[in-house]
């Protein structure tokens, strides 16, 4: 059973190949065959035996007969009688056998490149190589055998490229237009390192230029692979020995030679060469081996080297003829320049050339040096409320931090501003060059003013006695206050910005140069001068709105720099047009969304509203009337607008003033919503909704029920009054996104300095309109003041008696003493002390547009329009209630609580209200 | 019953015309093509878009087919005449377009760029939702009052049609990547939206709250179809697709 067992296993093993025969006793194990007596047997055991060179390397046939053993075998006679058609044609396969049809016999017969695929044509790079291998070598020539020996097959693809119409020796890649090869210079006039004269080369291009057709495109220059060889010498960096060329060739007119070449031109100089040199009789010739009894150049023989043959400094090559690649940067220096120093490095991309030009270094200033008792770390000092039982704590403190102040009145002096300092010293006004709106009119309004002045100081005299400068009378009212809050943003941002490269006038340098000056000076600090930038031969009008333009730059330029990274999309409009259709309506801006879907406050500040015109077809086809059938437009309607202005990039929707109003009402109302308990907002889809859509009531239905039994079912907005209900909705949804998106929405500026912009062409009927918006500010400010500067409270019932005039329009008869009395004190706490009023006026003015007679007019409307601030103020303050209608009342209220734990701020940016922003928003911005 | 072959890549979307006579579908060929649906072949192909054609729909009496492409254009293709061209490029939405539906006089579509818009023919006015995260379906409630989105926040969103509001807010399921379906039931008391983790997840419309959640499979549900009439599902999921019926159905005659 063993053996069986064994056997079957035996039977199972697979073996492969003839096992070795079993070696017998004592013998030796073999040798291996010597080389040279091993022999090469075909397929069929025949020696292959091998034979000299001449008949072919191996045997063939029959011991190198015959076809077989026998002979050749006679092909049967076939009568050609009849099958004279068939008469078949040997080929060389006939009479070959059948190894040499085999894989490595001569003629396989399997799939490989026959030499009809090859490329017909040398390699020529190749060649070139060889050439100069040939000639570098020591017996010069002999690689011309090397073309003999070996076919020169030519790869598919290069057959490909030809059919593409590629050339020998050109370039891959498109055609380009550029001026053809430069002539290579005569061989025989050969120039060695970098003494070319500067005309030479330029100048011959320059030449060919003439003959050169404007239409003619060439192929890119072909690009010869720079073979790095390694140092393997141990001669010294760019030592080379005899140039083979100058040796070989007899070359005349050497005037220099250059050791310090690089191998590159070298070789640049060999391939350029050896084309022309081929005729020549390859020789040795030169200084080295003497001169041939068969040379003609025998003027050099008894050259004597002198060193200033010889450079003496290490110097940049010679430009090469077409090489690119890593000596590519050498070949666009410009040898004109003098300064060389600062260089752009790399590769210059075509179509450019480095500036000629250098830009100016940049100015660096050193930081201001810090005060002596100067202490990098903030502390705290803890903050004691004046007035409050602590003053003596208070006193000991200030007078521990160094501050000795005697009045305790003064303590916030930092807060007053000159005027308000002047009032309290008692002193006059300063004459001097305190900027004022009147340098920048022409005469004849400063004329017509100085009358208008006098007469109204003439009045004021006899009314009043009043301690207070003509010049404030000028004070602009709040819609004008866009212009500091401009330099203010600008003041803070553009401080590091380098703004040097945007340039979004450059289609006008006057005008860009002066937008630069213009931003220079606002980076500077110098806050006063804007106006000096403009163009002097402008119309007030124009002036105006290039200094809108310009704020408009500098801001996008500032927001740009901080939100550039999350914007940037494709480009909208061709290069090469000046004017780019624009959507009229665009989305605006997603951020203000985004906050409200995070508050998922949907509803309006969601949504976007156009003018949508579909296509009448569409309209046809989805049997609806064309709803606006006497259009040609075709989606969203567009507007040309000028490319390069800088509304391109501002674009704003010619709705959004409509629309902030709208929405500054919503916010107003907003914020009366400060209460503990937040509606939800089920409650107020409930409210709204007098739809009867019946998902919608449905929910809200279900909702509303659901909430009474969650919550109290009062809102605490509704005690406010009943008016209230149909805006209540929308407000809601915009309370909390309101407070929390606010302190990161730059773009609203922008909003807001439009819509300045626009108000102020609007007619006085919008500023009726936005002087009722301003009003919850005004009342806060009234209230501020009274505080701050201890205003008699008989202003107050002074004010009382023009409350009548409340609603008449811009001009009225009122006597003007008693803002005189007021007006520094409206504008003087709040404002921060680098924006001096004067300036308000005077961007006030410029801003204003429209010839300069009606400037007149405004300015007393204006100073009519504080007046009539004031009276609401007044107004307010005594009867509060009775100024109200259409809910506003809230907002008044909460107006004024919140006014006074942060009335000081709000008042700070007070003068922005007409751009339809309650300045609680700006607060928390 | 029967295949309708001529498309180059793969078919995303297909819709079919009320009268059943026409299929119109769009594939990532960046064609749409209008079937004839008894003879099988294809009556005309529209080629215009960009990239590939996200969805496609019938308007009501199958005279324009409205493709959304990739190419975040939305293209009205005329059925009746001749014309290569759309009839109207609706090209405001920054990014792809995943999903339009169409009611008698509407044009809705979702957006990658995260909105709703509709196109009012009749008065003649876009109105945009901003909804942020982008949007893979959109859908009109069978009353026209509301908007359901979709969003790649794994969330869905009740929007009324005519100021935009949220009526309602639906979560639970996952939908972070893929372009999945939302429907609303028959009678709009019911959300409906397909899930990443092999569920049909259902919602009560007012209540908020999760009504059912169907395992339709392991995979991802890439497709969710309501019967407009019926309380019938039709689920399409990794190469099946099945049809969820109530318990009380007894099949009369041929679905469908």
């Amino acid at each position: 059973a063993a053996v069986e067992s064994s056997d079957s296993e035996e039977e199972d093993l697979v073996s492969y190949g003839s096992a070795l025969p079993p070696l017998q006793e004592g013998e030796r194990i073999k040798k291996p065959v010597p080389l040279q007596e091993q022999t090469v047997k075909d397929a069929k055991g025949r020696y292959q035996r091998f034979h000299g060179a001449f008949t072919g390397g191996f045997s063939a046939g029959y011991f190198n007969t015959v076809g077989t053993k026998e002979g050749w075998t006679p092909s049967a006679f076939v009568s050609s009688r009849q099958k004279r058609a068939d008469r078949t044609i040997l080929g060389p396969e006939d009479f070959m056998d059948e190894e040499d049809l085999s894989e490595f016999g001569i003629a396989p017969k399997d799939i490989t490149t026959t030499d009809d695929f090859a490329s017909k044509a040398k390699d020529r790079i190749k060649e070139k190589a060889r050439q100069i291998a040939g000639v570098v070598a020591p017996i010069p020539g002999t690689t011309a055998f090397d073309d003999l020996i070996g076919p020169s097959k030519i790869t598919v693809g290069v057959e490909l490229l030809r059919k593409m119409g590629w050339k020998e020796g050109q370039g891959i890649g498109p055609r380009v237009k550029r001026k053809p090869c430069r002539q290579k210079p005569d061989p025989t006039v050969k120039i060695y390192g970098c003494v070319l004269p500067p005309g030479l080369s330029e100048g011959s291009e320059d030449e060919e230029d003439e003959y050169q057709p404007e239409n003619v495109t060439f192929a890119p220059k072909d690009v010869t692979p720079v073979d790095l060889t390694p140092k393997e010498n141990v001669h010294g960096l760019g030592y080379k020995g005899l140039d083979p060329s100058q040796a070989l060739f007899g070359v005349s007119g050497r005037e220099h030679l250059n050791l310090f070449t690089g191998g590159s031109e070298e070789t640049s100089h060999l391939l350029g060469d050896l084309r022309h040199s081929k005729g020549r009789k390859l020789g040795i010739t030169g200084q080295a081996f003497g001169v041939g009894a068969l040379e003609e150049e025998d003027d050099d023989i008894y050259a004597t080297d002198t060193l200033s043959k010889y450079d003496t400094v290490l110097k940049d090559e010679e430009p090469g003829d077409g090489l690119y690649g890593w000596t590519a940067p050498k070949q666009y220096k410009s040898k004109k320049r003098p300064e060389r120093e600062f260089k752009y490095i790399g590769k210059i991309l075509d179509g450019f050339s480095s500036a000629s030009k250098s830009s100016a270094p940049i100015k660096i200033y050193p930081p201001p040096s810090l005060p002596r008792n100067y202490r990098p770390v903030h502390y705290f000092r803890p903050v004691i409320i004046a007035g409050n039982e602590n003053c003596h704590l208070q006193k000991a403190l200030e007078e521990s931090a160094g501050k000795l102040e005697s009045d305790p009145a003064q303590q916030s002096r930092h807060a007053l501003n000159a005027a308000q300092r002047r009032e309290q010293l008692g002193e006059t006004e300063l004459k001097g060059p305190a900027p004022s709106i009147l340098e920048y009119l022409s005469e004849k309004d400063r004329e017509r003013l100085k009358e208008m002045k006098q007469a109204s100081e003439q009045q004021m005299k006899a009314k009043i006695v009043s301690q207070q400068s003509p010049n404030s009378r000028f004070q602009p009212a709040s819609p004008e206050g866009a212009a500091p809050k401009w330099r203010m943003l600008l003041g803070r941002e553009l401080a590091n910005a380098g703004s040097s490269d945007f340039k979004p006038f450059a289609k006008n340098p006057e005008k860009q140069r002066r937008y630069e000056n213009f931003v220079k000076s606002l980076k500077k600090g110098e806050k006063d001068t804007l106006e000096r930038f403009l163009d002097p031969n402008m119309t007030e009008w124009e002036r105006g709105r290039e200094q809108e333009e310009f704020f408009r730059a500098a801001v996008f330029y500032r927001s740009s720099n901080s939100t550039l990274s999350s914007r940037f999309t494709r480009a909208k409009y061709e290069d090469d047009v000046d004017k780019v259709e624009v959507p009229r309506d665009q989305e605006n801006d997603i951020d203000d969304k985004e906050t409200a879907v995070k508050m998922k406050m949907f509803g309006k500040l969601t949504r976007d509203k156009f003018e949508w015109h579909p296509d009448k077809l569409l309209c046809k086809r989805f049997n609806v009337r064309d709803p606006y059938p006497d259009s040609s437009v075709v989606g969203l309607p567009k507007v040309k607008r000028d490319k390069y202005s800088v509304f391109n990039f501002l674009t704003v929707p010619e709705h959004t003033t409509s629309v902030t109003q709208t929405t500054n009402e919503k916010i107003q109302e907003s914020n009366s919503l400060n209460k503990p308990k937040k509606p939800s907002r089920w409650d107020v889809s409930d409210k709204e909704k007098e739809k009867k859509d019946s998902i919608s009531e449905f929910i809200s239905l279900a909702r509303s029920k659901a909430d009474v039994q969650q919550q109290p079912p009062v809102p605490a907005t509704e005690e406010c009054g009943t008016g209230t209900r149909e805006t209540l909705p929308t407000l809601v949804t915009n309370e909390d996104k309101n407070w929390e998106e606010e302190s990161r929405r730059p773009p609203m500026d922008l909003f807001k300095a439009i819509f300045v912009s626009s108000s102020d062409e609007k007619s006085s009927s919008s500023e009726e309109e936005s002087d009722e918006e301003q009003q919850p500010a005004t009342s806060e400010r009234e209230s501020e003041t009274t505080k701050q500067a201890d205003v008699p409270d008989s202003s107050s019932s002074n004010v009382q008696e023009s409350v009548t005039a409340t609603t008449d329009s811009g001009i009225s008869s009122l006597p003007t003493s008693k803002q005189e009395l007021d007006a520094t004190e409206e504008f003087g706490p709040k404002l921060p002390p680098a924006f001096s009023s004067g300036r308000f006026c005077r961007h006030l003015d410029s801003t204003f547009p429209g010839p300069s007679r009606k400037e007149k007019h405004r300015k007393i409307r204006e100073r009519h329009k504080t007046k009539k601030e004031r009276k609401h103020k007044k107004e307010k303050k005594k009867k509060h209630k009775k100024q109200k209608n259409k809910g506003k009342q809230k907002n008044k209220k909460t107006e004024k609580e919140s006014s006074s734990d942060t009335t000081d701020s709000s008042d700070s940016l007070s003068d922005m209200d007409t751009t339809g922003l309650s300045p609680k928003e700006l607060l928390r911005r | 019953l029967r295949t309708y072959q001529g498309h180059g890549y793969e078919v995303l979307d297909a819709a079919g015309s009320f009268d059943n006579s026409q299929i119109c579908s769009g594939g990532a060929d960046k064609a749409v093509a209008l079937w004839d649906v008894t003879t099988g072949q294809v009556v005309r192909k529209y080629r215009g878009h960009a990239g590939k054609v996200n969805c496609v729909q019938f308007n009501e009496e199958a005279t324009v087919i409205v493709s959304g492409s990739i190419d975040s254009t939305v293209r009205c293709w005329d059925c009746r005449s001749r014309r290569p061209d759309p009839i109207q490029v609706l090209d405001e939405a920054k990014d792809g377009i995943s999903s339009v539906k169409l009611s008698a006089h509407e044009i809705l579509t979702g957006s990658v760029d995260g909105r709703v818009r509709r196109y009012d023919l009749r008065t003649g006015q876009l109105f945009s939702d901003y909804i942020g995260s982008p949007i893979t379906s959109v859908c009109f409630s069978k009353d026209g009052q509301c908007v359901l989105a979709a969003t790649l926040d794994s969330t869905l969103r009740l929007l009324d049609k005519d100021t935009g509001e949220l009526l309602g807010e639906y979560t639970g399921h996952r939908s972070t990547t893929y372009r999945l379906d939302c429907v609303l039931n028959e009678q709009d008391t019911h959300v409906g939206c397909a899930s990443e983790d092999g569920h049909v997840y259902f919602w009560d419309l007012v209540e908020g709250s999760l009504a059912l959640s169907l395992p339709v499979g392991q995979g991802v549900v890439q497709s969710l179809a309501f019967h407009p009439r019926l309380p019938c599902l039709l689920v399409a999921t990794q190469g099946q697709v099945t049809l969820w019926r109530e318990d009380s159905f007894q099949p009369e005659g041929d679905p469908d």
